[in-house]
Parts: C-alpha cells; sequence; structure tokens
C-alpha cells in the first residue's frame, strides 16, 4: 500500500520508494532521509485542507511530506505490538 | 605560541544545534533556532583554547546529504573537499550530531568520514537524551566510527569542555576503519548496525512533543491556535508597547523644550527642536513596538513552532504557488524585508525561493508601523468595537491583511505567468519543541533594537536634518505674505512631485515625505514633523497627528496607508534582493509591480473614499 493509504497511528515498514520519473530527486532525498526498505514508518497528522501534506515519523524523526511525494513510498503495515524500537 | 591557527569546520544536519555550539565556542553573536536551515550564512568565529592554541572555527551550512543539489548542501560538500574558490581545507572536522536524532544524523555522518578528512563527532543535546532514556555507549561508538567522539550541551555554558579538550590534545588524525559503502541503503543499514551496538532508544519519540503536536497540529484546533497566535502578537503590538512609545515621545518632546530655552531663538534652535529631538524622538518612540514584535518571532521562531505552522499552512501557500517553507521568511518580513529576503535561502528550490523573495517586501514591516501607527492615531478615533477591540488596532489589522492578500495574487499571477510547471518538494522537517531561552531571545532582540537604532543615527538623522535644511532655507524674500515653507527647496520639490501624485490625493508635503521614505520608510514620519512643525511654526512635534489633521482629509490619510502598504520603498530591501538573486531583473520586476500595484491601489482608495464621504 502507499504511504498516503495509510492509517494515521497504524505501524508500518518501508518497502521500497519509487522513481516517480527518472533520476527523481525527491525519490533520492527520500531515501537519505531513511525512507529505507525495512524501516519502521508512521503517519503522526495530517493538515486541515485536503490532508496535504503529511507529517511522517521515520526513525526518530518527523518530517512534512506533501501527498505527491509520500506516493512515492510504498509501505507495509505490520502488529502494532512490534517494531516501536527505533 | 606564534603558529598558524587551527581551521576548524562544524558540520551537522539541520537542527542538530550546530550554531548554539558555535555560539557557546566562540562567544559570536548569531541567530539560534530550530527551524531547518536558519545557518545559511558563512560565519566564523575564533577562540584559543585553554593551552593558548588559536583556532579558526567556521560555522557550515546545515546537510542532510552529499547527494543533493540545494546550494546549502553543495557549499558544505565543496568546502570540505576544498573545492570551494578562497576557502582553505579545514584541519579538522567536528561533526555535530542530535543525541536524540542519531538514526538520521549518523548517516551524514558517516557521509563526512567517507570524505577522509581528520573528524570528531560532537554527541550534542545529551541533556535531552537523557531525559529521554536514551543511552549512548560512547567508547563503542567512537570505535564503530573510527573517530572520536565526546559529549556537548550547546545550551549550557560549559556543555563543550570535552570538545575543547578534545581540540586541545589535537588528536586530527583522518578516521580510521571500513570506508563505509556508496549507495543510500547501505549506509542506512551501517548506521542500524552502530546503533544496535552503541546506542540504546526506549523510545522512538519524545512524549512531550508527541502531546503537543497532537493540538498544535490538530485539523481543526491547529489553524485554531495559529489564528489566535497571529492576532495576539498583533494586539500585543499595540497595547503593550503604545505607552512605552508615547512616554518615549512625550519625554523627547520635553528635551526638545529645555534645549529649545536655552538656545537663543535662530535657525541653530529650529533644527535642535525640530530635526534632532522632534523628528529622532518620534521616530525612537516606535522601538518598542518593533521590539515586542521581533520578541514574538523570536519566541516562535525558538520554540519549535513555526515550522507548524508550515506544516497548517503549506496547502494555501501552494494554492497560491509558494511553499509552506515561504511562512518563515514571510512572517521575518513582518519585522524587516531585509532578513526576510535573507532567510529565503532555507527554501531550497530556485523557483519557489525567488517566488517568496519577490513578495516579501508585500509584507508589513516594521518599518511602516511608525507611518500606520500616526496616520491612525491622528485620523482613525480611539472606538472599542465589541467590548473588547478597539477600532485602531482592527484598521492596523486591516493593513496587515491587505499586504497578505496582495503578496497572495502576486504570488498567484506569477505562478500563472512562469512556464516552470514541474513538481518542487516540501520535505520539512519539524524538530523537537524546546522552550525559548531568555538569553537567546534576549540576544535576539538587542542585535535587532541595535539594527533599527544603527539605522536611525545613520541614515535617518542624516536625512532629517537634510529635510529640515531644504525645507527652512531659502529663507523668504523680505515682504513675503505665503508661509515660509513655501519659498524653501522643499516647498519647490513638492510642488513638482505633487503632479505625478495628486490623482492619488496627495498634498505636496506627503509628495515630499516620500523622497526620505524611499531611503527607509519611517523617516516619512520625521520628514512630516520637519515639514509641519516648520510650516505651523508651532515646534511641538508631539502635536504632529493634530497638525495633519488638520491638514489632509481623511480619504487622503487612507490613500497614503494603501500606497505605504504596497510601494516599493526602502532602497536597502531592493539591493538585498540584487545580492541574493544576482540578478537586476529581479530588482526591475520587484520595483515595477509593487510602483503599478501601489499607485492602482491608492488612486481607487481616494477616489471612493472621496466619494463616499
Amino acid at each position: 500500500m502507499l504511504l498516503t493509504d495509510l492509517a494515521r497511528g497504524a505501524l508500518a515498514c518501508v518497502a521500497r520508494v519509487r522513481d516517480a520519473h527518472e533520476r527523481d530527486p525527491i525519490a533520492q532525498r527520500l531515501r537519505d532521509l531513511g525512507f529505507v526498505p525495512g524501516e519502521p514508518v508512521r503517519v503522526v497528522a495530517r493538515a486541515p485542507w485536503s490532508a496535504d501534506p503529511l507529517l511522517v515519523q521515520i526513525g526518530s524523526t518527523r518530517f512534512a511530506l506533501r501527498r505527491a511525494e509520500a506516493e512515492r513510498v510504498t509501505v507495509e503495515e505490520v502488529g502494532v505490538a512490534e517494531g516501536s524500537a527505533a | 605560541m606564534s603558529e598558524s591557527p587551527l581551521r576548524i569546520a562544524l558540520v551537522g544536519n539541520p537542527n542538530c544545534g550546530k550554531t548554539a555550539l558555535f555560539n557557546l565556542l566562540t562567544g559570536a553573536r548569531q541567530k539560534v533556532a530550530n527551524y531547518a536551515g536558519v545557518t545559511v550564512e558563512r560565519k566564523e568565529g575564533r577562540f584559543v583554547t585553554p593551552s593558548g592554541r588559536k583556532i579558526r572555527l567556521l560555522d557550515l551550512p546545515g546537510a542532510y546529504s552529499f547527494e543533493s543539489s540545494s546550494p546549502d548542501e553543495r557549499i558544505t560538500r565543496d568546502l570540505l573537499l576544498g573545492r570551494y574558490p578562497g576557502e582553505a581545507v579545514p584541519d579538522l572536522v567536528v561533526c555535530v550530531a542530535d543525541a536524540t536524532n542519531l538514526r538520521l544524523h549518523l548517516r551524514f555522518v558517516l557521509e563526512v568520514k567517507r570524505l577522509g578528512r581528520p573528524a570528531v563527532l560532537a554527541l550534542n543535546m545529551m541533556d535531552a537524551a537523557k531525559r529521554r532514556g536514551i543511552v549512548v555507549d560512547v567508547p563503542e561508538l567512537s570505535r564503530q566510527l573510527g573517530m572520536p567522539v565526546v559529549e556537548t550541551v550547546a545550551v549550557q555554558r560549559s556543555g563543550a569542555k570535552a570538545l575543547i579538550d578534545l581540540i586541545d590534545r589535537s588528536e586530527t588524525q583522518a578516521p580510521h576503519g571500513d570506508p563505509h559503502p556508496e549507495n543510500a541503503d547501505d549506509l542506512h543499514a551501517a548506521v542500524r548496525g552502530i546503533l544496535v551496538a552503541a546506542v540504546t532508544i526506549p523510545r522512538a519519540t519524545d512524549a512531550r512533543d508527541d502531546a503537543i503536536d497532537s493540538w498544535t497540529l490538530h485539523p481543526v484546533i491547529g489553524p485554531l491556535i495559529l489564528a489566535v497566535v497571529m492576532f495576539l502578537v498583533f494586539q500585543a503590538v499595540y497595547s503593550l508597547a503604545k505607552p512605552v512609545s508615547d512616554a518615549i515621545g512625550d519625554g523627547f518632546g520635553w528635551l526638545g523644550a529645555q534645549a529649545g530655552a536655552i538656545l537663543p531663538d535662530g535657525p541653530l534652535r529650529s533644527l535642535v527642536t525640530d530635526a534632532l529631538f522632534g523628528g529622532v524622538g518620534t521616530v525612537l518612540g516606535f522601538l518598542p513596538e518593533i521590539l515586542v514584535l521581533f520578541f514574538f518571532i523570536l519566541v516562535l521562531e525558538e520554540s519549535g513552532y513555526l515550522p507548524r505552522a508550515a506544516f497548517l499552512l503549506d496547502r494555501v501557500m501552494l494554492k497560491v504557488g509558494l511553499t509552506g517553507r515561504s511562512f518563515i521568511p514571510l512572517l521575518s518580513s513582518f519585522a524587516c524585508a531585509i532578513p526576510g529576503v535573507m532567510g529565503t535561502r532555507s527554501i531550497t528550490d530556485p523557483r519557489d525561493r525567488l517566488a517568496t523573495m519577490l513578495v516579501a517586501p508585500l509584507m508589513t514591516c516594521s518599518a511602516r508601523l511608525p507611518v500606520y501607527a500616526l496616520l491612525i492615531g491622528a485620523f482613525i478615533p480611539h472606538r472599542a468595537i465589541l467590548g473588547v477591540f478597539n477600532l485602531q488596532g482592527i484598521v492596523l489589522f486591516a493593513l496587515y491583511v491587505a499586504g497578505i492578500a496582495g503578496a497572495m495574487v502576486v504570488a498567484w499571477v506569477m505562478k500563472r505567468l512562469r512556464r516552470d510547471h514541474r513538481e518542487h518538494a516540501l520535505l520539512m522537517e519539524l524538530p523537537s519543541y524546546r522552550l525559548p531561552r531568555p538569553r537567546d531571545i534576549a540576544i535576539g532582540l538587542w542585535e535587532r533594537g541595535a539594527i533599527f537604532l544603527k539605522r536611525l543615527t545613520g541614515i535617518i538623522l542624516a536625512l532629517t536634518v537634510l529635510m529640515w535644511f531644504i525645507s527652512t532655507f531659502p529663507s523668504p524674500p523680505a515682504g513675503a505674505v505665503g508661509p515660509a515653507i513655501d519659498y524653501t527647496f522643499a516647498g519647490y520639490l513638492g510642488r513638482v512631485l505633487q503632479y505625478p501624485f495628486a490623482p492619488l490625493g496627495f498634498n505636496w508635503q506627503i509628495s515630499l515625505s516620500l523622497i526620505p521614505a524611499f531611503a527607509a520608510r519611517e523617516t516619512a514620519v520625521a520628514a512630516l514633523a520637519t515639514v509641519y512643525a516648520v510650516a505651523g511654526g508651532d515646534g511641538d512635534t508631539a502635536s504632529l497627528g493634530y497638525a495633519l489633521a488638520h491638514n489632509f482629509s481623511l480619504a487622503s490619510a487612507l490613500s497614503l496607508m494603501v500606497w505605504f502598504a504596497f510601494a516599493p520603498q526602502c532602497m536597502s530591501t531592493l539591493a538585498v534582493i540584487r545580492r541574493e538573486t544576482r540578478s537586476w531583473r529581479a530588482v526591475v520586476i520587484s520595483f515595477t509591480y509593487m510602483f503599478g500595484i501601489a499607485y492602482v491601489a491608492s488612486f481607487l482608495t481616494w477616489q471612493i473614499a472621496t466619494r463616499l464621504s
């Protein structure tokens, strides 16, 4: 599923970051910031208008991502009990 | 010791507390804030270690990665590689990492290590890490990274002792151990390995941040909090600062009168009482308002609330062609457009940056406040609305809203006109909340107050005296019947200027005051004070508002306020746009569009207001 479809507060792991086009600098930036396979990720909040941008927790850092940016990230939902450590 | 100083560079992710550490080491006066990208200028400081070793410390722009094309990160990388023109390679690189955010920050440390320069790691914010129960095995971390590691707390006086001791022992060899992999995924894997071996993190987030964010970022309550905060700031500027301003104005009036009593009648007495005490006192009286506004901006910035506001507003800003990141530079522009324009460096995207820079001068800067305050005080009745708000405050608020609305329309039009419709990223970090430290706020206020006062003593004082001169000389010929000022240089200049400005309802005195206003807006008040004090022949600048109210109409006053809301003023702003964009094109565009909007808006205001009254 896409990161944008993840319910608020649900725990998931990054599956991959897809390049929207060839040599996509935004996808590269996301990978640099820690969006790499297996990393625990969570949607913390959504902005008031059109739920855009999203506030995403990756590792111990929070990033505001616009929906178009977050759609590059595919995630796999995991159980609520596990994966709380960084 | 006579050896040349050791060159040390501070590098680290944005929000790692690097700037605070730099201030602690060098004692340099520099803005400390936890908004991503605040350290955008080259900052160098010097200090001497306890053993007498001279250090030149360079504070490099914050960076997440060397892979990107952002100008800040390019500067940092090129400098560390010795490729930056005119800069020597640092002898030692001090990597600064937030101990509460090692998952992200260690990856960048590994990137720096890959450059092969002598490096040490400063684990900053160890106080916050301890509070959150984060345990770092420092010797193990040092072994894993292949470089010395010390703990620092940049916000404590003795917080850099371990780092200074380390520098003193001059352990500046290149990092050892395996060179870390090139690939982004592998770097992250290496960080995970190091964290497992050396760091215990009980909880990925700070429970306190989660609790605050659940309110400030709430879809309904969050925007309400933001609106209330903004509204209170503007009300506070009026209600907290106004009594102090009035007291300063009265004080200078009294001083002028005392000086006038001593001096003999003639040009010297009028220079001292009208130009010096009158003009300068009027402008100085607005210092409290400027400081109150800066105080709130600094508190919001230091606390970490501003990026939250940017998050809430991104969608709206994007609609008009800006970005949530534009919010901080635009908010700074409420104090002054110059730091605002310079602050656009934190917008990594060149297109978004230019758009923000072009609309920043439309934000109501503090230099407009003296003019607004004077005109509102003179023309808008002091009347309570709904029991709590006063009409004057509401008019001031409306002028601020006019600037914001104008900026939105201009940004939207620019978005329509430009050809580049590619996607531009937000990708903004929201740092932990921090309690603003009174010392940092005090330093920030001191710096800003000093800038205002320097301008006052320099440009404003010179212009005030010049204004006094052209409105005093030449003296009227013997047997002249009209007011003395009609015969002066000022009278002549004002009468020439009033032709282009007559359709806006400006008389020649107002037209004249627009000349010094182009150098610095707030001098318009001093200029009017000088012209009217001379014209009215009464020398009491405290009653300037009274003099204005009897010399021109409400329609002219409204038109002048609207002019000030949009006009291309303050040549310093245009100069800074030139410097930041390195093109005259941006300067010409700014000047032309602002002049056009101001002229049309003032014209409409005057035409409508004269028909209604």
